[in-house]
């Protein structure tokens, strides 16, 4: 019985794709799961989505220059989210509407430039991700910069933290406040730029999402919150990239799939049972 | 302690989509006492508190802190700021403790990481709101009163010599009404100065010193006995009131020409009394601790 | 010189392909206007990714695509409810959480079965190809659709505006919303095939904020964007012709750039004219 068991965990791992394959699912689904706690509180769920769209015409562009796709883009990511900033402020469109048209714009722009231009960026890749065709080349790209977002996002998580919950408050004691908010666009561009390859552009939002909720659903103090998050993403990866060998199914929307299902286990068990408790003041 | 003046100079706010919040507006403010910011909703109350907080950037004229720019005065953490309940997401993960450290921030490492002092700081605040025993609780769990209480709190642990309450009894019962006055008070008489935006025009004369009225640009700064009139009120409300008189015959049998005047915007109302249908105010008495049980 | 401009009306595929992306496109815009001025544009996009299983499923199982789409999308929209009520999780994440989901669930049944389903086709459109049964499907889709929309487009303000006021005059609010999220559901399963489920949100958003930008009153704002909508459409299915690029890219691109010329160069909404009215108010 353990015998099998084990075997249905080394069997994968005797392929070196697959040692990759779970190494850069579980670095990306850490990084994803710190940004998501700060997502789902923030209500930033648009923007991880526009973001992560948004990022296809900077890896036409960055192609044609000849820099590294992961610049391009992480520029056209964080170009989204400053044109939605600019274009929100200056004209009378609502934000999630401004949202929407500059993401939508940038993707289309990249669709086109990529059915014009002849680069090795394979289209399907980038949409859905490829997990067990990376190469370590890219295992070390994408684990450098989920490695430095994730210590980054929780050396300062107190700050970030305090972002999301009260901005007003953390610009009058002084914090920089569009210095937070825009370390959390980069970070979140960031994030999204090392899931690329792994993730796609798609299922990304779903990582970006899911473990946060989950998190969410189960505890009322944030550091645990993170911690759960952490917890369940990991695993989640993991199981996801093992059963997706054996079942011979996509691996990343597997993790998605198995991460929806621990949410709605949560939703099951969660706090929302804990009621409202009235008590008076000063008796 | 130190004494906290905020100078505002000729301050004009426009947002870069054309709206113009405020225009021309010049104040000084003086500690030790508790003023009242009181206009209509649109007035640019909301815009004074941001730019008195760094969030917006003046088109003209400056607003600067116990002789500091606003930038540098928040880095010495003096000014707090109490949010509105509306705006405040009850459902975050944080404990009551949690958000009383949050006003420690400003004076904590590169970590933020709480030293004894701030632990201190946070369990007098605590007590001083009474509130010590809720600290484990999450903030969702509370009631209106208790909520608005963990902000105070937070100021409280923050330290800051200004504090800007953004309209502070929305949502509060009147028993719990008295009780943050109380408080507010004995804060005003340790020399801090208190903001209070507000629209809610009956609690104003019995416990503010000051008054702003604004509409867009000052209409009236000074002394409530001063400046808290029928006449200037009607300037920053225009119709928007309830406004109900009563003079002469109609409130006394005899030559009596005092009248009463009763204005409301729905919620707790202003009453007036005297000469003229009461257009000076006649400042009822705060009310001392022992006249409440 | 005109023959070659006309060149793409001598062939068929590209005439059809010319007026049903007008059409969608006309639809869609129409939607469009009452979307974006309620703060639901990641409705549309959500819609869009959640009928993803149901449209693969369908050209599995050899279905009309839009039956698949809208069982999923009803599917989608009942799990978004659920869990709103189960929890006090933000609805933008509520929203992002299921939708991706929906999504992933897709993959994974074409992962299953790569061979049979053309999952480009369904991301990122394929009017070029368009089968003369799913033409049919977006064409009675869309005629109900504007049928519909013609019909109520009044009472839609009114409910939208002021959901109280409507409610109070006997309008039949609940309905109406309903009404109109179906039509929404409905128009996005006919842009699936213009656009692909990626830009659907772009056709759903941005005739409607173009036009919010030139007009204040909404029976222009409908007319302009309606205009808009069908006229990009149309032009970018075109222009694809001589492009040999992703028609839906192109529409999408031609509307966003019309946005933008709209941000910058409106007359009394444009960047430059607001900038203008500052710079003389702090002058004086």
């Amino acid at each position: 019985m353990i015998d099998t068991l084990l075997a249905l965990i080394t069997e994968p791992l005797a392929h070196e794709f697959m040692q990759r394959a779970l190494l850069v699912s579980i670095l990306i689904g850490t990084v994803c799961s710190i940004f998501s706690c700060f997502l789902v509180l923030k209500g930033w769920s648009l923007m991880g989505d526009a973001v992560s769209h948004a990022v296809l015409p900077g890896l036409a562009l960055a192609f044609v220059i000849g820099i590294p796709l992961s610049i391009g883009a992480f520029i056209a990511g964080l170009f989204c989210a400053l044109a939605t900033g600019y274009i929100k402020d200056n004209s009378r469109v609502k934000e999630d509407a401004v949202m929407g048209i500059v993401f939508s714009g940038l993707f289309a722009l990249g669709l086109v430039m990529l059915t014009k231009i002849e680069t090795d960026v394979h289209l399907l890749h980038v949409l859905f991700g490829n997990i067990l065709g990376i190469s370590s080349q890219d295992v070390i790209e994408a684990g450098t910069i989920a490695i430095l977002c994730s210590l980054i996002m929780l050396i300062k998580r107190r700050d970030f933290m305090l972002y999301c919950f009260d901005p007003a408050h953390a610009s009058v004691i002084g914090l920089r406040v569009r210095f937070l908010h825009f370390g959390l666009l980069i970070l979140l561009a960031l994030t999204i730029v090392s899931s690329l390859k792994a993730a796609g552009i798609i299922l990304v939002i779903s990582m970006l999402i899911a473990p946060g909720a989950t998190g969410f659903m189960l505890t009322k103090s944030f550091d645990r919150m993170l911690i759960i998050a952490m917890s369940v993403s990991i695993f989640s990866c993991i199981t996801g990239t093992l059963m997706s060998f054996h079942l011979d199914v996509a691996t990343a929307p597997l993790i998605v799939v198995i991460q929806a299902a621990l949410f709605i286990m949560a939703v099951f068990v969660g706090r929302q049972t804990q009621g409202m408790k009235e008590v008076s003041y000063g008796t | 302690m130190s004494n906290p003046i905020v100078t505002i100079k000729n301050l004009s706010v426009t947002y870069p989509n054309g709206h113009h919040a405020l225009e021309d507006v010049s104040v000084n403010l003086k500690s030790g006492s508790i003023c009242g910011l009181v206009g209509v909703n649109g007035a640019g109350k909301s815009t004074l508190f941001k730019a008195m907080m760094g969030f917006v950037k003046p088109t003209a004229g400056n607003v600067s802190i116990d002789g500091m720019s606003v930038r540098n005065a928040l880095k010495k953490n003096l000014v707090s700021y109490v949010p509105q309940t509306e705006e405040v997401d009850w459902d975050f993960p944080v404990l009551v403790e949690d958000v009383v450290m949050m006003g420690r921030y400003g004076h904590m490492g590169f970590l933020r990481r709480p030293s004894k002092t701030d632990h201190d700081a946070v369990a007098q605040a605590l007590e001083r709101v009474n509130m010590s025993e809720y600290k484990k609780r999450q903030i969702g769990e509370l009631s209106g009163g208790q909520r608005k209480r963990i902000f105070v709190a937070r100021a409280l642990a923050q330290g800051g010599n200004i504090i800007l309450l953004d309209e502070p009894f929305t949502g509060v019962d009147i028993k719990t009404e008295d009780s943050l006055i109380d408080l507010f008070q004995s804060l005003v008489a340790e020399g801090r100065l208190i903001l209070v935006a507000t629209h809610n025009l009956g609690s104003v004369p019995s416990f503010c010193d000051e008054v702003i009225l604004i509409n867009k640009t000052l209409l009236a700064y000074g002394s409530v006995e001063t400046t808290f009139t029928q006449d200037n009120l009607s300037k920053a409300f225009g119709g928007m009131l309830r406004h109900h008189q009563l003079i002469g015959a109609d409130l006394h049998d005899d030559e009596d020409a005092r009248g009463v005047t009763v204005l409301t915007d729905d919620e707790r109302p202003l009453v007036l009394y005297g000469e003229e249908g009461g257009k000076k105010i006649v400042r009822t008495p705060k009310r001392k601790k022992a006249d409440k049980t | 010189m005109i023959d070659l401009l006309l060149e793409p009306f001598t062939y068929n595929y590209m005439f059809k392909a010319i007026w049903v992306c007008a059409l969608v496109g006309g639809v869609c815009a129409f939607l469009s206007s009452y979307l974006m001025l309620k703060g639901w544009s990641l409705m549309g996009d959500a819609l869009a990714h959640s009928i993803v299983p149901g449209v693969a499923l369908a050209y599995l199982l050899a279905l009309p695509y839009a039956v698949g789409a809208f069982f999923t999308g009803i599917l989608a929209a009942l799990s978004m409810a659920i869990v709103k009520q189960k929890t006090k999780l933000r609805e933008d994440a509520i929203i992002g959480l299921v939708f991706t989901t929906f999504f992933a669930i897709g993959l994974l049944i074409v992962s299953i079965n790569p061979t049979a389903v053309n999952i480009q086709a369904i991301i990122l459109g394929n009017i070029l190809a368009i089968s003369d049964y799913d033409i049919a499907q977006v064409v009675i889709i869309s005629f109900i659709c504007l049928f519909v929309l013609l019909l109520k487009w009044k009472d839609l303000v009114a409910v939208f505006f002021d959901e109280n006021h409507a409610r109070s005059i006997g309008l039949p609010v609940n309905a109406l919303k309903i009404t109109f999220f179906t039509l929404l559901s409905a128009a996005t399963v006919a842009a699936l095939q213009t656009v692909g489920a990626c830009l659907v949100i772009a056709m759903v958003v941005t005739p409607g904020a173009t036009a919010y930008l030139l007009t204040d009153r909404f029976g222009r704002l409908i007319t302009i964007s309606v205009l808009l909508g069908s006229l990009t459409s149309a032009l970018g299915a075109y222009a694809s012709y001589f492009l040999d690029a992703n028609p839906g890219g192109l529409i999408v691109t031609l509307q966003t750039l019309i946005f933008l010329a709209a941000f910058f160069f409106a007359p009394k909404y444009g960047l430059l004219k607001v900038r203008k009215t500052i710079a003389k108010k702090v002058g004086a």
